[in-house]
């Protein structure tokens, strides 16, 4: 083997030759090929694939549709009914897109939910965790300035409202928001400025996601049971075992995304947003996307105007130091009898805030959202950081193969072979 | 990695000439899989191709009437420069009168248009997309009459077919119908 290549396994002659000189396949090899995962993830690991598959239909409609989309006060609307009624399937590649932006929020919710009852977060995974709530604060940015190209009512009011929350902050608050603008009202700069940056943050994010997986892939992956893989005898090889797992799960999210797509492309959108933007009438009952009721109904709830934009930034932060917040070393809520039901409590808490942010802001959702914001903070500030303490874990298994293969005997002898190249 | 378990160990459904069920399972699976891929990606391709809108466009009516003889017109069909020339007896005699073994791309004048007093032609060089000048009357016609593209030097006659320089082919002639004796609709 010459100086300065790579020594490569490949058989494949060409393989072999450019993976010598660039082991991107023996990088594959390891990291999806032979790479070690416990062998007991249940479905709720599927939904990192998912996201990922998700990304990437995301980014490849919205190339398709920017190719018909035009981003000026006079024409964006329009230019939206044209993609809808002449281009060629444009009505299916903004639906999977409108939709997909649904999609990817259903599926990161859960993969947040899962990564909280599984503790996820916790060491050696903090910046793993971290750099997820990085992810999923630029899907926000994302997915607010794509909401507002169509420049419908709701675009154009959402856009307005939003923009307005930097206006609480005291002394540059104005200064921020004419920046932000680009001018004096939201206009013509601004839906420029947020169809460039629409188009620019998917790629950032993908940039974060491959941090987010390559710092997975020095930890490993927690399992359900929250406990360390201890040998080969807890592990399988990713492929086939979760590249075919990974794949049932893409079967389901297809057909859930399919029947949303085919037959309810409107269910999760609000029919204001095809009146075109009108800067001198606000509709009478705006709303956000679905996905950021929760956080909207806590800016609703606190009954001053620099607090609610904290206490909303604020919902989002504190996930950056739950690894702190929570004391308990123990990783999965199977063998946390108190912290289990006070999660449940959590996840109520957060659909009640959901559902209250839909609704206008009279009593009495304003007082329910009160209860589950103070809740919200409550379970992260106060109950996580004292069940560490307070609570008595169950016992933990020894190993994750020993209720499965009862002793963790060794694996047959054929299943330690070398590994089969892939090519 | 030690731990990996490799495809080639046995399997559920045993090798009997060297095929299993695992290698039937993964064929199967494949080809849905790419199946499945091709549908997904055409109405990506498929929403590149001209809209509903740009086919709606696609028919430019013209009256002709404007038209003196020896005069000469320009309209716009699909995007494209359409040149309408009424042409004069001697320029339809020239056209005529050339012997078809002198054309690079041989064809009758009398095939190239419905009416011989009225050449249609899309006015683009079969070389590399330039405009041809000679709609104008102050235009240089180049040496036979018709067309100079000044791009590259080609030169057509009066019936659009090209005598001399690189273009490899005649200005084509598009789909068009006279709707009455003074009204074409081209395309």
């Amino acid at each position: 083997m010459s100086i300065g290549l790579h020594k490569s396994d490949f058989a494949n002659p060409v393989i072999r030759w450019v993976d010598s000189r660039l082991p991107i396949f023996t990088m594959m090899q390891k990291e999806y090929g032979t790479f070690p995962t416990p062998r007991n993830f249940n479905y709720f690991w599927n939904f990192g694939a998912l996201a990922m598959i998700n990304l990437l239909i995301m980014i490849a409609t919205g190339i398709f549709l920017a190719m018909n989309y035009t981003a000026h006060t006079g024409m964006a609307f329009d230019s939206v009914e044209r993609i809808m009624r002449d281009v060629n399937y444009g009505w299916l590649l903004r639906y999977a897109h409108a939709n997909g932006a649904s999609m990817f929020f259903i599926v990161v919710y859960i993969h947040i939910f899962r990564g909280l009852y599984y503790g996820s977060y916790k060491a050696p995974r903090e910046l793993l965790w971290m750099l997820g709530v990085v992810i999923f604060l630029l899907m926000m940015a994302t997915a607010f300035m794509g909401y507002v190209l169509p420049w419908g009512q709701m675009s154009f009011w959402g856009a307005t409202v939003i923009t307005n929350l930097f206006s609480a902050f005291p002394l540059v608050g104005e200064t921020i928001v004419t920046w932000l603008w680009g001018g004096f009202s939201v206009d013509n700069p601004t839906l420029n400025r947020f169809y460039s940056l629409h188009y620019l943050m998917p790629f950032v994010i993908f940039g974060v996601v491959f941090l987010h997986v390559a710092a997975l892939h020095i930890t490993g992956s927690n399992n359900p049971l929250g406990i360390d893989p201890k040998g080969p005898q807890d592990t399988l090889p990713f492929h086939p075992y979760y590249t075919a797992k990974d794949s049932v799960g893409i079967v389901a999210y297809l057909a859930v995304f399919a029947l949303i797509v085919f037959f309810f492309p409107n269910a999760l959108g609000h029919p204001d947003n095809y009146i075109p933007a009108n800067p001198l009438v606000t509709p009478p009952h705006i709303v956000p996307e679905w996905y950021f009721l929760p956080f909207y109904a806590i800016l609703r709830a606190v009954p001053d105007k620099l607090g609610g934009v904290l206490m909303m930034f604020g919902s989002i932060a504190i996930l950056f130091v739950l690894p702190w917040l929570d004391t308990s070393p123990v990783r999965s809520m199977r063998f946390r009898p108190l912290a289990r039901p006070f999660f449940a409590v959590w996840v109520v808490s957060f659909f009640v805030l959901l559902w209250c942010g839909g609704k206008p802001a009279e009593e009495p959702y304003v007082t329910i959202s009160r209860v589950a914001a103070a809740y919200y903070f409550l379970y992260f500030l106060v109950i996580l950081p004292l069940l560490g303490r307070l609570e008595r874990p169950l016992p933990l298994p020894e190993s994750i193969s020993l209720p499965v293969l009862r002793g963790g005997g060794p694996l047959p002898a054929g299943a330690m072979s070398k590994p089969m190249e892939k090519a | 990695m030690a731990d990996s378990l490799a495809p080639t160990a046995p399997q559920h459904g045993a090798p009997q000439d060297g095929e299993t069920r695992r290698d039937f399972l993964q064929l199967v699976a494949g080809s849905f899989a790419a199946v499945g891929v091709g549908a997904m990606v055409w109405p990506f391709i498929n929403s590149m191709n001209p809209a509903k809108d740009v086919l709606a466009v696609s028919t430019t009516d013209v009256d002709l009437k404007p038209i003196a003889a020896g005069a000469a017109i320009t309209v716009v069909w699909r995007g494209k420069p359409v040149f309408v020339r009424s042409r004069t007896e001697a320029e339809i005699k020239a056209a005529r009168d050339v012997p078809m073994s002198e054309l690079k791309d041989p064809q009758a004048d009398q095939d190239r248009v419905k009416k011989d007093q009225w050449l249609v032609l899309i006015g683009i060089c079969t070389h590399l997309g330039c405009i041809p000048l000679g709609q104008k009357a102050t235009d240089e016609r180049g040496p036979f009459g018709g067309y100079f593209c000044p791009c590259h030097g080609s030169a057509y006659d009066t019936s659009g077919r090209v005598r001399q320089g690189p273009a490899p082919l005649n200005l084509p002639v598009p789909t068009y119908a006279f709707t009455s004796d003074t009204q074409i609709r081209i395309g």
